[in-house]
């Protein structure tokens, strides 16, 4: 990792144009942050504010700072220099490159004469999706899930900035947790916008976001613990039933009683 | 008077940037806005309803609108200045892109989308080589990623090229275009002058005539197995 830094976002106004419902909101290296709320409540305007360093230029009127400061120029026009790097839904991809080309380009224009990372880079991708890029596939031949993740790699190889920001990674279709794993290496900071309640419970802080502003942030405090547990145990329920899914199974009544039993209780009967 | 020359293929996203870049001109702006364009434009009369300022189109038909822009800059500039206006801002629809619509003293700006693919830049080269700021718009429709290629791509033309991503829609990024708007000098005593050569002269083609195979015109001609063009005519 080259540089630690601090992200301070200062607030701005919400569509109705009410002030947000907060002053600023630290973020240091090695948190992780949850932005959740509906459709259409602004959690992407959000994440772009922080990813362009808005200074009160964007229709939120938030202002970003870096350690305290008005970020240099640098930091929001060269790639070179850019703390941040952000996976967005939209991945509409270049139409006219191979997975090669458009990963040395981006190489070249991050880290220059760093070729190394292009292979780096695609085995991570692959850790992601269970079918298999090719550097030679086109990028707009990719499935969705196949584009995310290999711009989750991307992000963590060849940006491999202090800050991540990641717009609704659950909705891939990928290996959820290899990329969360990987995403917490190196003590980022990452910020993801998410519907999922495993994900949003687990972040240290969420920021709650209605009317295209932010509404509250929320401090983890502890007592979510039990419920995270829970979700734990209902995730690798489903994770299993998926798994069973796709490989063509069926299921009984009785199968079905078993695999959808409330959390705890069903723990105990493992028990018994 | 300043003068701002924003050119770039169709539906780039050149209006929303002038648009914004109206917006927000300091205080003590006066603009008049001209736009070239070959059959049909209506982005007049909706910047003159959004702004009240004064605006001017001219059609260029059978003329490539850059050399219909060169043929009534001179005009244009009269107009705004009978007006009191101390910025003139031309949009240009680029037909083939290889004519260039900057001139000395004026500021000259390529919008080009991020969605357009990673070959555009070279597609649009001249375009692009001799504008001092490129305007890479949508960039809110692709990754960061992907964004940071389409930059590469455009260095690859112009290394130097000052380069702003923006979501013209809404404005983002757009502080460092006003910046470099503001910070740009009045025309000059001098003459203005086309700060690169168009492409070869004017031929029969491009006056109307309909018929095909070079020996039916005149002026700069080329047949299937030649590799250079040729002078055909007095």
């Amino acid at each position: 990792m080259t540089k630690q830094f601090t992200l301070t976002v200062q607030s701005g106004k919400n569509r109705l144009g009410e002030q947000e419902g907060f002053e600023t909101i630290e973020i240091r290296p090695g948190d992780t942050l949850a932005i959740v709320g509906p459709t259409g409540s602004g959690k992407s305007a959000l994440i772009n504010d922080i990813e362009t360093l808005a200074q009160g230029d964007s229709i939120t009127g938030r202002r970003v700072l870096i350690n305290g400061q008005e970020p240099p120029e640098s930091f929001v026009r060269e790639p070179a220099f850019k703390p941040i790097a952000l996976i967005t839904q939209n991945t509409r991809c270049l139409a006219d490159l191979s997975v090669e080309e458009f990963l040395l380009m981006h190489i070249r224009a991050r880290k220059s004469g760093r070729g190394d990372l292009l292979e780096e880079t695609m085995n991570l991708a692959n850790t992601f999706t269970g079918e298999p890029i090719s550097l030679k596939s086109r990028m707009s031949g990719l499935s969705g899930g196949q584009t995310r993740s290999l711009m989750i790699a991307d992000a963590l190889v060849i940006s491999d900035t202090p800050i991540l920001l990641l717009d609704e990674i659950e909705n891939a279709g990928i290996f959820k947790d290899r990329v969360i794993q990987s995403l917490q290496r190196g003590n980022k900071a990452v910020i993801l916008v998410t519907h999922d309640p495993y994900l949003a419970l687990t972040a240290d802080r969420r920021i709650v976001m209605r009317h295209g502003g932010v509404a509250s942030v929320i401090e983890s405090t502890g007592e979510e613990q039990q419920l995270i547990e829970d979700l734990a145990l209902i995730e690798d329920r489903l994770h299993q039933i998926r798994e069973k899914l796709r490989q063509g199974a069926t299921f009984s009544s009785v199968s079905a009683k078993v695999l959808m039993a409330p959390a705890r209780q069903s723990l105990q009967l493992n028990r018994v | 008077m300043k003068l701002l020359i924003i050119a770039g293929p169709p539906s780039g996203g050149k209006t929303a940037v002038i648009r914004q870049v109206i917006k927000n001109l300091p205080e003590g702006s006066l603009p008049a806005f001209l736009k070239i364009d070959v059959v049909h434009a209506t982005e007049d009369q909706e910047l003159a309803e959004e702004f009240d300022i004064p605006v001017k189109k001219i059609y260029s038909g059978d003329i490539c609108p850059d050399h219909m822009g060169i043929l009534v800059l001179d005009d244009a500039l009269r107009w705004a200045e009978s007006l009191s206006r101390n910025i003139l801002i031309i949009e240009s629809a680029g037909l083939c892109l290889r004519c260039t619509p900057y001139t000395t003293y004026s500021l000259g700006i390529a919008v080009v989308s991020a969605i357009s693919g990673t070959n555009s830049p070279l597609k649009m080269a001249p375009l692009l080589a001799l504008a001092d700021a490129a305007v890479v718009t949508k960039t809110d429709l692709v990754s960061q990623a992907e964004k940071e290629v389409f930059r590469e791509s455009i260095r690859k033309v112009v290394p130097k090229i000052d380069i702003v991503e923006t979501n013209a829609v809404q404005g983002t990024g757009l502080r460092y275009l006003m910046r470099r708007i503001a910070d740009h000098p009045d025309i000059g005593p001098e003459q203005i002058k086309l700060r690169g050569a168009p492409p070869l002269g004017v031929c029969t083609v491009c006056i109307g005539k309909k018929e095909i195979g070079w020996k039916n015109h005149f002026g700069v001609i080329r047949p299937l197995d030649m590799p250079e063009p040729l002078y055909r005519g007095d």
